[in-house]
């Protein structure tokens, strides 16, 4: 594929889009498709048909719109209304409406701040392009970058445009990208390979899978500059089994990037080659670990390993390997496209860009939404969520999964950026955003997490192995109502023990719920230890059961 | 100076412990001259005193009475030393307890038996759920390890005990020795 | 030898030592008479860091580091046994022993385990965490062996011995957490294992009474580990 190709496939694309009078996007991503999304798009089809509109009336399935609560949603253009809660009974309805008063009782407004205090880079195409069509992705400028950095570009000016984006990796840690990417570009050895880690397995996490099924085709664009900017020619996505539309999507979106020549051998008629594969998880948490990830790769069993040498000096097969997380692959061709700068000036100034949140819990809109970074937490749970429902009170906010921690209403104001959070106590994560409300019982929230480090965790290490087993076990004695008040100091030395001594970023931050809960909400240990009452009356203390015999 | 008093009681155990104790030979005549012995099951004393300076645990706390004992001992006692490996891990004893006690009593009353099958109720002491390590049931201030402790370390311990020092038993004994 | 490696010079405990540049801290340490206690590490198998007692502290870093998979570094000033790592590493012995069961007193091993050796060098006397008493199988089923999981680490040295020096790869690990396990095979009795080649490497490897012979009562289970470093020499001198 040449530039001047790519460009007419795009023009084709936006000229067939504008035949069309009115435009009708119905979502498809996971969560509408679990409220039958599907049966909708069908519907609506079917009564285009009927009322013999097919001519001025697109329609077509999308990804994600964002307010997954509402699902399934169906957007109509030109007229710009957003209808929720569809149903295929209303199919008729809605196509009866066009171009004139939209059907007022499934209208969702969208002017809500839910809408407009979002900023969209990673997920501009979600749920207005067809993630099962390329032509789509082209027409809104798909592979533009891919093609600059082939023609333009040498490897080291792709890498220092990442570098000076300010892009920091979005699977949790935050890392600089440029300089990872210009670690494994200087690593020596035969073969490179670039990974993209789609594992999300922090609970109620789905920002990467929707990602993968509302715009497949931009990862992969991320991932061929990367290679092209490493020197890799083979690509990896490790991608969870229990993702399998995210899954069916991105064969189809390899598949047609191949054969329009963006994806293979001499991409663009350039030297540059690169191949992706699909690999499958099997849903261990530890696999998204990047080591352990590589061992999963290479077929053994998926166990972190020591690092250094770190995956960009002896990763997979021994060889430098680049690994990415899916977001910050979906940042990189908008980095290209609209440059360096561009990209730096959203943000704050040591966290660029924006994030992708699962916005989830005690708010009255939930769903995936992306905000610039440093828009401060009071924001985005009191406009973008909408505040909490039921006239209750907000108690606490949690971030980075079982990897982070709570965040109490006193610091409600903080800017959501990596340095922030973790003086907190906290982290960013990869994306998960459970708001809480005064019926959360804190140690509850602390076992809950402590139960899923304890059976996630791989086994290898003792600290990590025995140390969540014992913290979770001590959470449960607190909540039983049968530990004493020096159980808590005891409690925070196994949690540092277990955070200084573990090999892996697991066990290293599984303690962090339990200790930013001891740190902000040690009253509700306490009441539970002291008074066998739960603060938020939450725990039911079960009747002591000294003798089974 | 006014003689020392001393305790030695066994719950959930073998008196194994206590065999070894007596192992220390004629040094026990030395220690008679500083000790006064107020309670043991090796002497005669049937109410445990008010107020023992130093009481030697043997055994794992496996029942209710077991329990009773050494709350009412711990408060009568200024330390308290863990004699042995069922005082200190529950040991031998812990063997039953990744099972139900209803499992462990059927086991050994009922399946295995023939000939007057009965699980004891009266006059025997009931079962915890779990045999446990005495410092889990009440705070011990010295830990003697060993299956028995050899006679040596014993007294070693208790020598230092009264030189009024804690005594450090590493390379001396070990849990199973 | 390799001409490119390099010799780096730096301390243990205020001690000046000098190691090659791929020399790990805890080989150095050894060659030094400096003890730091290990129980995963074995000379002669693939550290894989896993039990954590080696852990050292090194001078103008908060972070800890397992010796036994850090290389050295020219400069560096390590710390073997500050208070800080004393109380980690009794732990990690109060953890492994409460996480299985461990009734030294019966055990075949008793006296000869590197388990209870390193409670007692390290002056662990009793386990302040609960104890788990979880219910874990015996597998009896091989001709010569027997493994007892009550006793078992999860040291993964089996796993390495088997398939690093003997080549069958006959063990590996299953489950995660404290479920995990060693296993023969795809999880099928030992006595089935058709990889297995009898060679009771693993048995004499194995730090704790997990892996005995068949027919060893209490205490009896000595192990006989020197094979081990002849086997490595002899190889390392043939590539
Ligand atoms: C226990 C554990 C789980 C992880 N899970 C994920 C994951 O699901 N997705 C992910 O992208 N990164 C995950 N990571 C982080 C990766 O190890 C790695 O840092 C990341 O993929 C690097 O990509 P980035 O630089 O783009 O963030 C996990 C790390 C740990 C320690
Ligand atoms: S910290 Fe946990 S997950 Fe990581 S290696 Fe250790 S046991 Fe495995
Ligand atoms: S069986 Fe022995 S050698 Fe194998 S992992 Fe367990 S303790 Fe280690
Ligand atoms: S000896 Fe280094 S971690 Fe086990």
């Amino acid at each position: 594929m040449t530039p001047e190709e790519l460009y007419q496939i795009a023009e084709e694309e936006q000229e067939s889009l504008k035949r069309f009078h009115f435009r009708m996007f119905v979502c498809t991503a996971a969560g509408c498709l679990s409220s039958h999304g599907d049966s909708v798009l069908d519907a609506l089809k079917k009564e285009i048909k009927e009322a013999g509109r097919e001519e001025e009336c697109l329609c077509k399935g999308v990804g994600c719109m964002g307010l997954c609560s509402e699902g399934p949603l169906v957007f109509v253009e030109p007229d710009g209304v957003l209808y929720g809660k569809v149903k295929v009974e209303d199919a008729k309805e809605i196509v009866e409406s066009l171009g004139k008063e939209p059907v007022a009782r499934l209208v969702c407004p969208i002017d809500l701040p839910f809408f407009t205090r979002q900023k969209k880079v990673v997920l501009e195409n979600s749920g207005v392009i067809d993630p099962e069509r390329i032509e789509d992705y082209i027409a809104h400028s798909g592979y533009e970058a891919l093609v600059q950095a082939l023609t333009e570009m040498t490897p080291a000016e792709v890498i220092d445009g990442v570098f000076k984006s300010g892009l920091r990796g979005r699977g949790g840690a935050g890392y600089p990208t440029g300089l990872k990417w210009s670690t494994v570009s200087k690593g020596v050895g035969g073969a490179k390979y670039v990974i993209c880690n789609a594992d999300e397995g922090d609970p109620g996490a789905f920002m990467d899978r929707s990602v993968l099924e509302s715009d497949p085709h931009r990862v992969l664009e991320g991932m061929a500059i990367a290679a092209y900017a490493v020197g890799a020619s083979q690509g990896y996505i490790y991608v969870r089994a229990e993702y399998p539309l995210a899954i069916k999507r991105l064969q189809t979106a390899i598949r047609q990037a191949e054969r329009c020549g963006l994806l293979g051998n001499h991409i663009c008629n350039t030297t540059f080659s690169f191949q992706i594969n699909v690999r499958l998880g099997a849903g261990a948490f530890v696999c998204g670990e990047e080591t352990a990830l590589i061992a999963s790769i290479e077929g053994k069993r998926g166990q972190p390993r020591p690092r250094p040498p770190y995956p960009a000096e002896e990763g997979l097969w021994g060889c430098p390997t680049l690994i990415n997380n899916v977001e910050t692959f979906a940042n990189v061709p908008a980095i290209i496209r609209n440059g360096a700068e561009w990209f730096a000036a959203i943000g704050t100034e040591k966290s660029k860009g924006t994030k992708v949140f699962a916005l989830a819990g005690r708010v009255k809109h939930t769903g995936l939404i992306e905000v610039p970074m440093g828009i401060p937490l009071r924001d985005i749970i009191f406009e973008i969520g909408g505040g909490i429902p039921d006239e209750r009170n907000f108690k606490a906010v949690q971030t980075g999964g079982p990897s982070g921690g709570c965040i109490p209403k006193e610091h409600l104001d903080v800017p959501v950026d990596y340095d922030s959070l973790s003086q907190l106590g906290s982290i960013m994560g990869s994306g998960g955003m459970i708001v809480m409300d005064e019926s959360s019982c804190m140690v509850d929230v602390a076992r809950f997490f402590m139960e899923f480090c304890m059976t996630e965790s791989c086994g290898k290490c003792v600290p990590c192995r025995v140390g969540t087993a014992q913290i979770h076990d001590f959470l449960q004695k607190i909540i039983n109502g049968d530990a004493v008040p020096d159980d808590l100091e005891f409690l925070k030395k196994i949690c540092d023990m277990v955070k200084e001594t573990s090999l892996c970023g697991l066990g290293q931050t599984a303690p962090n719920p339990v200790l930013s809960t001891l740190r902000f909400f040690r009253d509700e240990y306490v009441n539970h230890i002291v008074n066998k009452e739960c603060t938020a009356g939450a725990c039911k203390v079960p009747a002591k059961q000294e003798v089974h015999s | 100076m006014s003689k020392i008093s001393f305790a030695t009681v066994w719950l959930d155990g073998c008196s194994g412990c206590h065999m070894s104790f007596l192992d220390i030979d004629q040094r026990l005549i030395e220690l008679a001259e500083k000790v006064d012995v107020v309670y043991s099951p090796l002497v005669d004393h049937k109410e445990f005193p008010l107020a023992v300076d130093v009481t030697l645990v043997e055994g794992a706390v496996s029942s209710d009475e077991d329990r009773e004992k050494i709350i009412n001992i711990r408060q009568k006692t200024k330390t308290l030393v863990s004699l042995g490996d069922c005082a200190l891990t529950a040991n031998v004893p812990s063997m039953r307890n990744p099972f139900l006690v209803k499992d462990v009593l059927d086991r050994a009353y009922m399946e295995n038996v023939t000939i007057n099958r009965q699980i004891p109720r009266e006059g025997v002491p009931r079962l915890l759920p779990y045999s446990r390590p005495v410092h889990e049931v009440v705070s011990v201030d010295v830990f003697i390890p060993g299956c028995p402790p050899p006679a040596d370390a014993i007294y070693f311990a208790l020598c230092e005990l009264l030189e009024g020092r804690m005594p450090d038993l590493t390379g001396k004994t070990r849990f199973g020795a | 030898m390799n001409p490119s490696i390099r010799v780096k010079t730096f301390k243990i405990d205020d001690r000046d030592v000098s190691a090659r540049e791929d020399e790990t801290i805890l080989a150095v340490a050894r060659q030094n008479g400096i003890f730091i206690p290990s129980l995963c590490y074995m000379d002669g198998l693939t550290p894989i860091g896993a039990c954590r007692l080696c852990m050292v502290e090194i001078k103008g870093s908060t972070k800890l580091f397992a010796s036994c998979v850090t290389r050295v570094e020219e400069g560096i000033e390590v710390i073997t046994n500050s208070k800080r790592l004393q109380k980690y590493r009794l732990r990690i012995l109060e953890f492994l022993f409460s996480e299985r069961n461990h009734i030294c007193s019966v055990c075949v091993s008793n006296g000869h385990c590197e388990l209870q050796s390193m409670a007692d060098q390290l002056g662990l006397t009793h386990v302040r965490v609960p104890y788990r008493y979880p219910i874990q199988p015996v597998d009896a089923t091989h001709e010569r062996f027997v493994v007892d999981h009550n006793r078992c680490i999860l040291c993964a040295r089996c796993v390495r011995v088997c398939d690093e020096i003997e080549g069958a790869h006959t063990w590996d690990i299953m489950g995660r957490g404290v479920e995990a396990r060693v296993i023969t095979d795809l999880n099928k009795p030992w006595g089935e294992s058709e990889s297995c080649t009898n060679c009771s490497k693993c048995v004499h490897v194995c730090p704790t009474g997990a892996l005995s012979e068949k027919g060893k009562s209490t205490a009896e289970m000595k192990k006989k580990q020197q094979f081990l470093p002849y086997l490595t020499w002899i190889r390392e001198g043939r590539t």
